[in-house]
């Protein structure tokens, strides 16, 4: 999985540095840098970059903390984890313009208070979307951020002895999330720091969203390198790679500003469990972190909600709660279009999620078979596609296959997901693969199964409910790439999420709408199938009900 | 002569520390008891036997069945049957099915049935074929397991903590049911324990681990 990563990352650091012999240069020169330091927008969008993902990973960070603290065990949070946890196979891009419909001047909030309690009777000219500082963007990102951080801690507790934990805390006096951020914390945080920096490089780094929510002129520097991407001339694409470059060291930058924070916090957290404080707003830190997860996940599901109804809008004048009409035009008027861009995902979608699974279980089983066990060193390679931001090796893997005389056609596009889609497999498929009690496969070789028939005739079907969660996991993964099937698709690969995202610019609603709904869609069914398979086929053994 | 289950000068260490040393033959029909607390080993000991030692340990010595070598050999080749103090019924698969699983290969579909049915017969659970084994009680599920592991025609059987989870009155049942078949079938048993009434009912020689 690397191969792509290094070969990218090389492919974009020749350029750069002038090197381009497809264009008859060669380097190595600092023409491109120069160009870049010289570009008027360059210090708005490198602070747009670093305050969206600081600023998104703090406070989605700090509200699954708080809620997990205050709630973890009650029946709110058994709800809210109900909630949030399909939210999560939604799409970026999706999200994003539910969010957008939501929130707009024209939007579903500013239309159900006019005009009776605002007086507006045509939309009143703020900016709220696009706005300059992108606090729109990192509002975007949070509401989607927190179901993946929130999951990813659900599966840290697991690990981390919590009940007993909080019943000594409780027992020494100390208030529930006070109790929790001393004793579980510092053992969950060490497992979810990689999940963090994700979040952290995603947040800094994204296109799609940015596109969508973010500002124009100048737009934070990914959609910059984008746009130089796609210019038609050399000189916007060498720019294009010295900005992937400085992009690629502001995330590592970043990463090590966080690095150093963790070592703060940890030693203000190990004064103050020193000085025996019991209960610190503990109401206050718990209600304002459920009060946000709620709004986050109304947030995804209003959003969700207003894209049906612009999908299915006769005419919508403004103060209007709802249409005029509804009626089927949007959905016969691009169903050829819909359809098409369905096809292609579900076609790139479904071969790179086989591979993936055929992949890790492959490696999940030898693990097993020969006694390995992935270190720590190897989950960072495992997370390292994930935590590289797209937009500094996407380029020069572009280029890397443009060379290689590999660009046209769909395969490498599926080659591009697979580098997002494989660590996201791997770790769905891992704890539940190394769980499974090691006994039972001593049990059927003892009655005379080869290892093979052990993997095939008792593994899988035992875990089967998450191996069909992964490939649940897999095909959204897949669905909601925007920038590899971009980049590496050359603009001639159209799925939904590409479709969707180019159709932000013009601003047809209903056309938006009905692109981002199929795309939810493909990633939402998928997950609904996974729940429900294994219902149906185990509905006559109780032993595989819960597990 | 050679016969039955051999440990030939069988060590065990971890990390260079010897943990489990052994040498002792076990004629068809006998048992061995091994006892000693927890983390001793002993459940090291029958992971070596069945082919299924972690690589944190390293085992030397020879384990003969029947005069054959069979140390080299692959797990599900050996014929060496075991029972863990789990049932560890495969929960996707019917009690039918289980047993289908265990019965070796061969014969008509009609005949397999038939054995497993006999089987189901002989532990008093006739009828028991299209059940769900978590539907079971635990000395239910403990027979099932016992028949499964019969029916793959071991050459040996191994019991580790077999019936620790059982409960007193169900716990004397169940050994007896299991020795009973073993004694039967004339196979050697090797049984690791922490309970000497196991020890006891087993009746053959105790080696006891510190």
């Amino acid at each position: 999985m690397l191969g792509p990563l290094l070969a990218g990352i090389y492919g974009t650091i020749l350029p750069a540095f002038g090197h381009l012999p497809a264009a008859g240069l060669t380097g190595p020169s600092l023409d491109a840098f120069r160009a870049l330091f010289d570009w008027p927008g360059l210090p708005h969008a490198v602070t747009l970059s670093l305050t969206t993902g600081l600023t998104t990973t703090f406070i989605a960070l700090f509200i699954v903390v708080g809620l997990v603290a205050g709630w973890s065990g009650t029946r709110s949070f058994r709800a809210l984890e109900r909630a949030l946890s399909p939210l999560l196979s939604v799409p970026h891009a999706a999200a994003a313009f539910g969010l957008a419909f939501l929130i707009a001047p024209s939007g579903w909030i500013a239309r159900a208070g006019s005009p009776w309690l605002t007086g507006w009777d045509r939309p009143p000219d703020v900016l709220i979307l696009q706005d300059h500082w992108g606090l729109t963007m990192t509002a975007g990102l949070i509401i989607k951020e927190i179901p993946f951080l929130l999951l990813m801690t659900l599966a840290a507790l697991g690990q981390a002895d919590v009940v007993r934990a909080r019943t000594v805390a409780a027992a020494l006096g100390y208030g529930r999330v006070t109790g929790w951020l001393k004793c579980v914390f510092p053992r969950v945080y060490s497992q979810i720091r990689l999940p963090v920096y994700v979040v952290l490089a995603y947040g800094m780094s994204v296109v799609d969203v940015a596109v969508i929510l973010g500002p124009n002129t100048p737009p934070p520097l990914s959609v910059q390198i984008v746009r130089w991407m796609s210019a038609p001339d050399f000189n916007a694409r060498l720019l294009a790679n010295a900005a992937a470059i400085l992009q690629l060291a502001l995330v590592i930058g970043a990463l090590l500003v966080w690095r150093l924070g963790e070592g703060l916090v940890a030693m203000l957290g190990r004064r103050w469990i020193m000085a025996g404080t019991r209960s610190t707003c503990d109401p206050v830190i718990a209600a304002a972190s459920v009060t946000l997860a709620a709004t986050s996940a109304l947030a995804i599901g209003g959003g969700l909600a207003v894209l049906a109804v612009w999908s299915f809008a006769g005419f919508w004048g403004f103060p209007d709660a709802l249409p005029d009409a509804f009626s089927l035009q949007n959905w016969s008027r691009h169903a050829s279009g819909l359809g098409d861009a369905l096809g292609q995902t579900v076609l790139i979608a479904a071969c790179v999620t086989l591979v993936s699974l055929a992949l890790a279980i492959g490696c999940l089983e030898a693990e097993h078979r020969h006694g390995l066990r992935l270190t720590q060193r190897g989950m960072w390679l495992l997370y390292l596609p994930l935590i590289v931001p797209q937009t500094a090796f996407l380029p020069g893997l572009q280029t890397f296959l443009l060379n290689a005389g590999l660009d046209t056609g769909i395969a490498p596009v599926m080659l591009a997901h697979l580098v997002f889609v494989l660590p996201y497999v791997f770790l769905s498929l891992a704890d539940p693969f190394r769980a499974w009690d090691r006994r039972t496969a001593t049990v059927a070789a003892a009655l005379g199964a080869s290892p093979n028939r052990v993997l095939w005739a008792v593994r899988l079907p035992m875990l089967l409910r998450p191996v069909l969660t992964a490939t649940a996991v897999g095909l959204s993964v897949s669905v909601g790439q925007y920038l590899p099937t971009l980049l590496i698709g050359g603009g001639r690969v159209s799925t939904l999420t590409t479709e969707a995202v180019a159709l932000s610019s013009g601003g047809d609603r209903r056309a938006i709408a009905t692109y981002a709904l199929m795309q939810t869609a493909a990633a939402l069914v998928p997950f609904a199938l996974a729940l429900g398979l294994p219902a149906l086929a185990y509905r006559n053994r109780k032993g595989l009900q819960h597990g | 002569m050679d016969d039955g289950l051999a440990l030939r000068d069988v060590t065990i260490a971890k990390a260079g520390v010897p943990l489990v040393r052994i040498d002792h033959h076990i004629h068809p029909g006998e048992a061995l008891t091994v006892m000693g607390p927890s983390g001793v080993g002993k459940s090291t000991l029958l992971a070596f036997v069945t082919g299924t030692l972690s690589p944190a340990f390293t085992a030397t010595g020879r384990i003969m069945l029947d005069g054959h070598d069979i140390t080299d050999a692959p797990p599900h080749k050996r014929h060496i049957g075991i029972l863990f103090q789990d049932d560890l019924l495969f929960p996707h698969l019917t009690v039918g099915q289980n047993l289908g699983f265990g019965l070796a290969p061969g014969g008509s579909r009609a005949s397999r049935k038939a054995r497993i049915d006999a089987a189901l017969a002989e532990v008093d659970l006739a009828g028991y074929a299209d059940r769900d084994p978590a539907t079971l009680s635990g000395g239910q599920k403990a027979r099932v397991a016992l028949m499964r592991m019969l029916l793959s025609d071991p050459c040996a059987l191994l019991l580790d903590e077999a019936f620790s989870r059982l409960d007193a009155a169900l716990r004397a049942q169940v050994r007896d049911l299991v020795f009973a078949r073993a004694m039967a079938r004339q196979l050697p048993v090797l049984m690791v324990t922490h309970d000497v009434e196991d020890a006891r009912a087993a009746g053959g020689a105790v080696i006891t681990l510190a």
